[in-house]
C-alpha cells in the first residue's frame, strides 16, 4: 500500500456550543475548560490537537471517557466539524471539502467500526457487509461477492442470511469490521471498535485486527479508554485529556517515560515485560559472545527472561537487524527494567541482619 | 359592578358585520374559484367513481375469493382468511353487500389519498424542526375540531357529493399517518444513522435505506390508525351525500329504525376489525428481523 496515506492532524480546536468560533481567539490566548464553560456556556472538546498518523500503521488514541477521543475520531471523516484546524489526507484537506467530495472521501477513502456496532438491523449480515459498496455504486453480484469473502475472512461464513439480533456481541462487531473491510478503504477508523464485547472476546478481535494488518497495512486509527488494547495494537499512541494531546509516541515510550504524573498513574500496572523490548535497555558487548544465547532486538523482556531462565545462562546477546551483535543484556537488568521505577507498592524488604 | 357583570363584548351590530362580513368573502371567493377548484378535484372524483362501479360490477363470489385473498397475503392466517370470507358472506345475506362495496370503495381511496399525501408530509415535517413547528398545531385542530365545522366551507365550496365527503374524511384521517410517520423517522437510532453518515450516504440513501425501513413499525401504526379513523367518518360522509353504510344508518337514527342501525353499524365494525387485524399482521411481518433477540 502507498505511503501517503498517513494523516496530519493540524491545530485542530472543536468548541461545542452556537457560537464556538467567537471563543476560538480566547482559547488560543488560554482560557481553560473550566473557564468557557462557566463564562460563556460553551465547552472545549479539543485543544490544539496535533498529530502525524504514519501510514499503514495503527495509531491508537487513548483517553478516558470524556477525554475527547470520540470527538477526534470524527474529525477525520468530518462527523463532527472543526471549529479550527486542518485534517490532511493526500494533500487535501477534508475540512474544507465540499458535500460531494466529502461524500466521495467517505466512501472509498474511509471505513468505520463502531462501540455500539451500529449494525442496520433490518438487514442480513450479508446486507450489512455490503452496504458501504452498495453506496460506492458497485453492482449487486460484485457486492455480495467481496461481503461473502470478507464474512468468511472475519470467521462468519454460514451467518450470511441471519439478522444481526441473532448474534451475539462479538459476533455482531465481526459483522461491523466485516462491513468495514468490505469497503476496501485506505484508513479505517475504530471508534472503541472492542470496549463493548468482554474480555476474551476482546482478545480474540485483537487478534483478528493485528492479523488482518499484517496483510492489508491500512492505517488504522483506533480509539480505546484500555492501556493493555493500546499497548498490544498501537504502533503509536497518543494520550488524550481534557482535549490535549499530553503525551504520544511508542508504547515503550510512554510506560518508560511518562510525561507527567497522569500518565505514570495511568502505566504503573502495566505488564512491563510485554511492553519493554531488549534494544531498549541493552548496553554495549562486554566479554566474550561466543556460548550465549542470541535474541532479536524487538523481543520482550518477558521472552528474554524466558530464553535466559531455560538456557540457565545470565546474559544474552541482542541482534540487531542485520544479524550482528548489536548489545547485551543480563537477567539483572531484566528484572531491573520489568519492575515499576516508582516506589508504589509499600516497602516489603526487610532489614538485612 | 357592570363592568364585572357582563363581559365586556364587541357591540352587537359589529359582531353581526364581522360575521357576515367574513361569510360574505367566502361565499365571494367560492363563486369566484368554485369552478377551478372543482376542476382540480374532478380526476379524484372520476378515479372515486370508476373504482367503486369496478368493485360493485365484480361479481360477489369473485369479490370475495380477492378480499380471501388479500387477507391471506397480509396475515398468513387460515383462521382469519375464513372468518372475513364468512364476515363478506353474512353481510350480503342481510342485504348489504352494495353499500359495503360503496364505503370499501370509500376507504381505500381516502386511505391511499392519506398515505399519499401523509407520508410525504411526515418525512418533510421530520427532516425540519421549523416544519414540525408548522403541522403540528394544523394536526392538532384537524383532529379536534368538530367535522360538521369543516364540512360548512368544503360544502359551500364543492357543494354535496363524493368529493367533499372524501375530502372531509380525509382532513379526519390524515394526521395519524403523518404523526407516526414524523415520528419514526425522528426515533431511528442514532449510531445507525451515523454509520449511514460514516459511510457517505447521501441524504436521499439515508432516507431509502435506513429511517424509511426502521421507521415502518410506526409508518404502519399510523396507517393502521388512518383506516380506522376513516371507517369512523363513514356516517359523517354519508350526511352530504357519500353512499355507503353510513347512508342506512343515517336513515335508522332519523327514523328509529333500531335493526337497520344495528346491522349497518356492525357491518362497519366488521369491516374495522378485519383492516385492523390484517394491518397489523402484515406490520409485524415486516418486522422479521427482531423476532429473536439475543441475550
Amino acid at each position: 500500500m502507498a505511503d501517503n496515506n498517513g494523516i496530519e492532524l493540524r491545530g485542530l480546536f472543536k468548541i461545542f456550543g452556537p457560537h464556538g468560533e467567537k471563543y476560538m481567539q480566547a482559547v488560543r490566548d488560554g482560557m481553560t475548560k473550566d473557564e468557557l464553560n462557566a463564562k460563556h456556556g460553551h465547552v472545549l472538546g479539543l485543544k490544539d490537537i496535533n498529530i502525524s498518523i504514519p501510514a499503514s500503521k495503527i495509531q491508537v488514541i487513548m483517553g478516558l471517557s470524556g477525554s475527547g477521543k470520540s470527538t477526534l475520531i470524527r474529525h477525520i471523516n468530518r462527523l463532527i466539524e472543526p471549529t479550527a484546524g486542518e485534517v490532511i489526507f493526500q494533500g487535501q484537506d477534508i475540512c474544507k471539502m465540499n458535500k460531494a467530495d466529502l461524500l466521495r472521501f467517505r466512501r472509498h477513502k474511509t471505513a468505520m467500526v463502531f462501540q455500539k456496532f451500529a449494525l442496520l438491523p433490518h438487514r442480513t449480515v450479508l446486507g450489512n457487509a455490503l452496504y458501504g459498496v452498495e453506496l460506492q455504486g458497485m453492482s449487486r453480484k460484485e457486492c455480495e461477492e467481496r461481503a461473502r469473502r470478507w464474512l468468511a475472512r472475519v470467521g462468519l461464513d454460514g451467518f450470511e442470511d441471519h439478522y444481526p439480533n441473532q448474534l451475539s456481541g462479538g459476533m455482531q462487531q465481526r459483522v461491523g469490521l466485516a462491513r468495514a473491510l468490505t469497503n476496501n478503504a485506505d484508513i479505517l477508523l475504530m471508534d472503541e471498535a472492542f470496549s463493548a464485547l468482554d474480555p476474551l472476546i476482546r482478545m480474540d478481535m485483537q487478534k483478528i485486527l493485528l492479523d488482518l494488518q499484517e496483510e492489508l497495512h491500512k492505517t488504522i486509527v483506533f480509539i480505546t479508554h484500555d492501556l493493555d488494547e493500546a499497548l498490544r495494537l498501537g504502533d503509536r499512541i497518543a494520550i488524550l485529556r481534557d482535549g490535549e494531546v499530553i503525551q504520544q509516541g511508542t508504547g515503550q515510550d510512554i510506560v518508560l517515560h511518562p510525561a507527567d504524573d497522569y500518565i505514570a498513574d495511568f502505566v504503573k500496572d502495566v505488564n512491563r515485560a510485554r511492553v519493554i523490548k531488549v534494544g531498549t535497555i541493552m548496553s554495549p558487548v562486554s566479554g566474550p559472545a561466543n556460548g550465549f544465547p542470541t535474541l532479536d532486538a524487538q523481543a520482550s523482556l518477558e521472552q528474554a527472561a524466558r530464553l535466559l531462565s531455560s538456557r540457565g545462562k545470565d546474559r544474552a546477546i541482542v541482534l540487531g537487524d542485520n544479524g550482528a551483535a548489536e548489545g547485551q543484556i543480563t537477567l539483572r537488568r531484566v528484572i531491573d527494567a520489568m519492575v515499576t521505577p516508582v516506589a508504589s507498592e509499600k516497602e516489603i524488604s526487610r532489614p538485612e541482619t | 359592578m357592570d363592568f364585572l357583570g357582563a363581559f365586556p363584548q364587541m357591540g352587537r351590530t359589529d359582531l353581526r358585520d364581522l360575521k357576515k362580513g367574513i361569510d360574505e368573502a367566502f361565499r365571494h371567493f367560492s363563486r369566484t374559484h368554485g369552478q377551478a377548484i372543482e376542476d382540480f378535484f374532478h380526476p379524484l372524483l372520476k378515479f372515486l367513481v370508476w373504482f367503486e362501479k369496478l368493485l360493485l360490477a365484480t361479481p360477489w363470489p369473485l369479490m370475495i375469493a380477492i378480499i380471501a385473498a388479500l387477507v391471506w397475503l397480509g396475515s398468513r392466517s387460515i383462521k382469519m382468511t375464513i372468518g372475513s370470507i364468512l364476515t363478506f358472506l353474512l353481510i350480503g345475506y342481510l342485504g348489504m353487500w352494495k353499500d359495503t362495496m360503496s364505503t370499501l370503495a370509500l376507504i381505500s381511496v381516502a386511505t391511499f389519498l392519506c398515505i399519499l399525501i401523509g407520508i410525504p408530509l411526515g418525512i418533510l415535517m421530520a427532516r425540519s424542526d421549523r416544519i414540525q413547528a408548522v403541522i403540528t398545531p394544523i394536526l392538532d385542530i384537524m383532529q379536534t375540531i368538530p367535522s360538521f365545522v369543516y364540512l360548512i366551507p368544503v360544502l359551500m365550496l364543492l357543494g354535496i357529493g363524493k368529493v367533499p365527503g372524501l375530502i372531509a374524511v380525509c382532513v379526519y384521517a390524515i394526521p395519524p399517518v403523518v404523526r407516526l410517520t414524523n415520528l419514526g423517522i425522528r426515533l431511528v437510532d442514532r449510531d445507525v444513522l451515523e454509520a449511514a453518515d460514516a459511510f457517505g450516504a447521501s441524504p436521499r440513501q439515508k432516507l431509502v435505506s435506513v429511517q424509511l425501513p426502521l421507521a415502518l413499525p410506526n409508518i404502519f401504526a399510523g396507517i393502521n390508525q388512518t383506516i380506522m379513523m376513516a371507517l369512523g367518518m363513514v356516517v359523517i360522509a354519508s350526511m352530504i351525500g357519500v353512499p355507503g353504510l353510513g347512508v342506512p344508518v343515517l336513515k335508522a337514527v332519523n327514523n328509529q329504525y333500531l335493526a337497520l342501525g344495528m346491522m349497518n353499524g356492525l357491518a362497519i365494525v366488521a369491516i374495522a376489525i378485519l383492516f385492523d387485524r390484517v394491518s397489523q399482521k402484515f406490520g409485524k411481518r415486516l418486522q422479521k428481523h427482531s423476532e429473536t433477540i439475543h441475550g
